[in-house]
This record gives structure tokens, sequence and C-alpha cells, in this order.
């Protein structure tokens, strides 16, 4: 399955993949930002979910080699090469640094116990990161903790706050407003930008959450 | 030093922006208008990639402790040097204890200063010298850092300029001047008699999927900038857009230009500060030359959008980047020392 190219405006390029969306079509995705962000032309990729956005140094004069470069490359790119490392988050479940661990619990029908240990025991993967600096876009939530959000957003939601927004989980990686359903919070810092690099977590990434402890 | 007596309504320490981080989700941000800041620097003799200030709607006032070079970048700014009034798109001699005041307001003609009056940009020979942060020194003002302190600048702040060779011969130079991008032929001929801007548009990846009326209401409407516009994007009020499939989007990295459109049906074009990936509809992509223009554009001003092709946008970058090219030529044939004036 080729991606399908579109350009965006005069010095950026959308590949898209059909969907579904799947985690070895992802790794693929991946490895085809790895390849384009060492052409000469391409200053920077951007995965999404499902596709990736190469962005161009100048306006390229024709995008249409740069297309091609990338339908020649697709076929031979492999998924398998597993290009994440493994990321532990320590987590204070519930209390003030989880405000709706309880709603969580009424919505799904689960005990606040439960919620807590399907939600520490699953492996996420960081598919892409946006919204903020270091906020990844995890998959691998239970299905059954799935919890729509807030129909008003919180004005203010502390750095480190873990939340689940519908089917995803995810990290606030800095104080900013949220929809999101708080469960806990990590001390863990996402993102620093004095360090390089300057996220925590990466595309790519696998992420396992730890209970550190339950507030009450 | 640069004292800030008064910020204005939002005043930040800006450069080219902050490039190679948006896979981790950070956005380039920058100077909105980088073609106002890159003739800036170029005039005090900086690389167009130093750091200034973008002031926003023209209203500010600053002293320098100590004699420098600056120059404006923008549009009818209004502002005076130690009471004298001064234009963009000079490169003027400053003495210590100078204190430049913009304030649009009280500029002379009300109906006609509004019109590309958004944003304001001053560059000092040596630029603003806070740290570099990522690669860049512009303020990132959500996430909080680069710039100053991470945030938009406070009365009291105190901004340190950098060394640099060429201005400490510049400070006793003469002022002269370039022709600014406006009357240098970089706006659209058809901004001259309207009292619209015009933007040039690439279609987007999703075009095909609005309706037939939308397609032609995007060329035919008027676009009105809302309030609720700033630098993370501009929000347009006209006709609803509608879409003829509702079929969700999954979120995929976007950059300034692109024009999406939520449920509401009411378009926003994306800026410097937006969000890293995005899942609306793109009905098209301002191109990268025009942005400028749009960074200019106050709230509630007019928006008309002309479709075009990729090889009027490869054009119009061209005549850009001859237009920068043309003041760094005056700039390194100019004998500092002595007064030798720019003359057209």
């Amino acid at each position: 399955m080729q991606p399908q190219l579109h350009p965006l405006g005069d010095r950026a390029l959308l590949c898209s993949l059909p969907p579904p969306a799947t985690l070895p079509q992802q790794q693929r995705i991946w490895a085809l930002a790895e390849l384009a962000g060492q052409w000469e032309e391409v200053s920077e990729v951007v995965p999404g979910m499902n596709n990736l956005t190469l962005i161009t140094r100048r306006p390229v004069a024709d995008l249409d080699i740069l297309a091609q470069r990338i339908q020649t490359a697709w076929p031979k790119l492999s998924g398998e090469r597993s290009v994440g490392r493994t990321v532990e988050i320590p987590v204070v479940y519930g209390g003030s640094a989880g405000p709706d661990l309880d709603n969580v619990a009424r919505h799904t029908g689960l005990s606040t116990e439960e919620v807590i240990t399907r939600h520490s025991n699953a492996e996420y993967v960081v598919y892409f990161l946006g919204f903020l600096p270091g906020f990844a876009y995890m998959g691998g939530l239970d299905a059954s903790l799935a919890t729509p959000r807030h129909t008003t957003p919180r004005v203010s939601i502390p750095a480190g706050s873990v939340g689940i927004g519908g089917e995803q989980t995810g990290i606030y990686p800095m104080a900013s407003p949220g929809g999101w359903q708080l469960i806990g919070r990590t001390t863990l810092q996402l993102f620093a930008p004095s360090q390089e690099p300057p996220t925590l977590l990466r595309p790519g990434d696998r992420v396992r959450f730890t209970v550190e402890r339950v507030a009450s | 030093m640069i004292d800030i007596i008064q910020p204005g309504m939002l005043a930040s320490v800006q450069d080219m922006g902050r490039y190679g981080h948006r896979r981790l989700g950070i956005h380039p941000g920058g100077a909105l208008n980088t073609l106002a800041l890159a003739s800036a620097n170029l005039l005090v003799g900086n690389p167009v990639d130093a750091a200034g200030l973008e002031i926003t709607m023209g209203v500010a006032e600053l002293r320098f402790t100590r004699a420098t070079r600056i120059a404006l970048g923008g549009d009818d700014i209004g502002a005076t040097l130690d009471g004298k009034p001064i234009a963009a798109c000079w490169s003027i001699p400053v003495a210590a204890g100078s204190i430049l005041k913009l304030s649009l307001t009280a500029a002379d003609s009300p109906e006609q200063a509004p019109r590309h009056s958004m944003r304001t940009y001053l560059a000092v020979a040596g630029g603003i010298d806070v740290p570099l942060v990522l690669g860049s020194r512009s303020t990132d003002l959500k996430a909080g850092f680069g710039g100053h302190q991470g945030r938009a600048l406070k009365r009291g702040d105190k901004l340190p300029i950098g060394d640099a060779q060429a201005a400490t011969a510049a400070v006793h130079g003469p002022a002269f001047g370039v022709r600014s991008p406006r009357w240098s032929g970089l706006a659209l001929r058809a901004d001259e008699h309207s009292q619209h801007v015009t933007l040039r548009v690439l279609p987007g990846p999703e075009f095909d999927q609005f309706s037939k009326s939308a397609r032609d209401a995007l060329w035919s409407a008027t676009w009105r900038v809302t309030p609720n516009s700033n630098r993370m994007g501009y929000r347009l009020e006209g006709p609803e857009l509608k879409r003829k499939q509702g079929r969700d989007m999954l979120s995929h990295g976007v950059v300034p230009g692109v024009i999406q459109v939520p449920p509401s049906g009411q378009p926003i074009i994306l800026m410097g500060d937006a969000q890293t990936t995005g899942g609306y509809p793109k009905i098209g992509v301002i191109i990268g030359a025009d942005l400028w223009k749009l960074a200019q554009a106050p709230l509630n001003a007019t928006l008309r959008l002309e479709p075009c092709e990729m090889a009027d946008a490869l054009a119009a970058a061209e005549e850009q980047q001859r237009y920068l090219d043309s003041i760094r030529a005056t700039v390194a044939a100019l004998d500092w020392s002595r007064a030798t004036l720019y003359k057209k």
C-alpha cells in the first residue's frame, strides 16, 4: 500500500496511508521519517497518526521529485526494527493528584483499584507528539477504561497530570487548560527545554505506568 | 540594555523561529512577519535571524541605555524617537538614553492607519541577547520558555543588546532607508486599490471534499478577521464552508498558512504558534510568501483569497528573496563612517 501524497502549500508534503491505522504501519512511518529526515531538502519530519508530514527548507521547485523519492523508498522500508525505548512513568493515582479517578470508575463501572490496575498493566506506544511540547499521543489504553472528556475543560491542569480522554491516555507536560479525566500525576519532567532531546517521550517509545502510590 | 517602559498589548522577543523540533510537539513560533524582522535586521548590520522585538498593535515605549542603531519593520507604525517621527525600513543611529515610542492610536489618519498595523518589529544592532534555547531566541508564549524569561515583556524589563563589531561603527554612521516591502511590489497589486488584503492560496488536500458552493465561496467571499485571532491562528468569519463528506481526519503535521475548517464551517488560518499537529480538513494553504501580509492584518480586517499555482508561490518566494538581497547589497556597499546615503 503506497502513501498518498498531498502538498501542504509550497513547503510541506503530507504523506498519508489509507486506514485503518495499525502499529506495523506506524512503524514504517517512523522508518520513513528517519530516512526522509536525512534528505538535504527536508528540514523537518512530523509523524502523525498513520501519516507523515515533510517540511522543506525552502519552497521546492518540484515537489514531484520529493514525492517520487518517497514512493520509491516506501516499499523497501521495514517497520520491524523497533525504534523506541521503554520508559517507566511512576504515578500517584487518585486523591488531589487524580481528582477524576472516581469519575472514571463510575463511568466504566469498575472499582478505582481496577481502573488503576488496568491502566498500569498495559504497555503503551507513543504514536506521535503534538498539542504541547512533549505531549505524547499513545495507543494501548484498555478499551474498558474509555471515558469521555469533561464537557467544560478545566482552566488549568498541573504539569505531570495523567488523564484519560475518550479512548486515549496521556500526560500533560506542562500546566495547560484541558478536558481530560485526571486519574493521577507523575513528578517526572516531560519537557525540559534546556536538555537535548528536550522531551522525555519520542515517537516509537513504549510506555509503562507504575503505581507509586494510591492517594485518598 | 533596552528598558521596557511600556510593552503595549503584547510584546515579545522573537527571531526567525525554532526549527527542528516539531516532531516533539514544539512549534516554530518566531516573528509572524519574518520579512519585516529580516529586513530590519539587515538594515542594522545583523544577520537576518538575529532576535528582535515583536510589538503588537503599535503601542509601546522603550529606552536605549546605550548608543546603538535600530530599524523598525512593519507598516503605518506611528513611531517617534525622542519625539521626532521615524519611519519603518530606516536604519537610524540612536543616542544613549533615547526613547522610542510607538503610539499608533495617535496616528493622523485613523481610517488608514489600522489597515496594516498589527505588528511592528524592532531590530537593534547586535540583536537582543537572550539565551539560545533549542536553537532559537524566540519566546514560546504557550509553553513558557525562550525569549526573555519565557514570557511576554512587562514594564521594567531590561533586555541585553548583543555585541556586534559592525554595530560599533554603525552607531555613528548616517541614517538611511530602503523601500518597504509593501512599496517594493511584494504586496499584490490588488491590495493597492482595495480595502481588502489579498492572499494567494494553494488548494489543500481536502479541497475537493468541500461542496461546490463552499469552494466558490472560498474565492468569492470577503473574510473578516475576528477578534478571536492571535499568534496561534487567524479565525475568519464568512459564509459557512460545508464539506460533502464528514469522514474524520487523523491527526497530522500542519504548517503555518494552512486553512483548516472545523465543523462550524468558519475557517482558521494557522500561524507560527499553532500546534504542530491538527485534525481538521484543510481547504487550502496560504503561500509562504504572503504570510507576512496576514501577520500585518489587524483584527476586523477583511481578506480576499485568490487561487494560485505552485509556480506563483515559487516566483513570489524568489521575489521576496531578491528584496532581502537588495537590502543586503545596499548595506554591504555602505561606508558606515561617511554620509553615504541610500538614494533611489
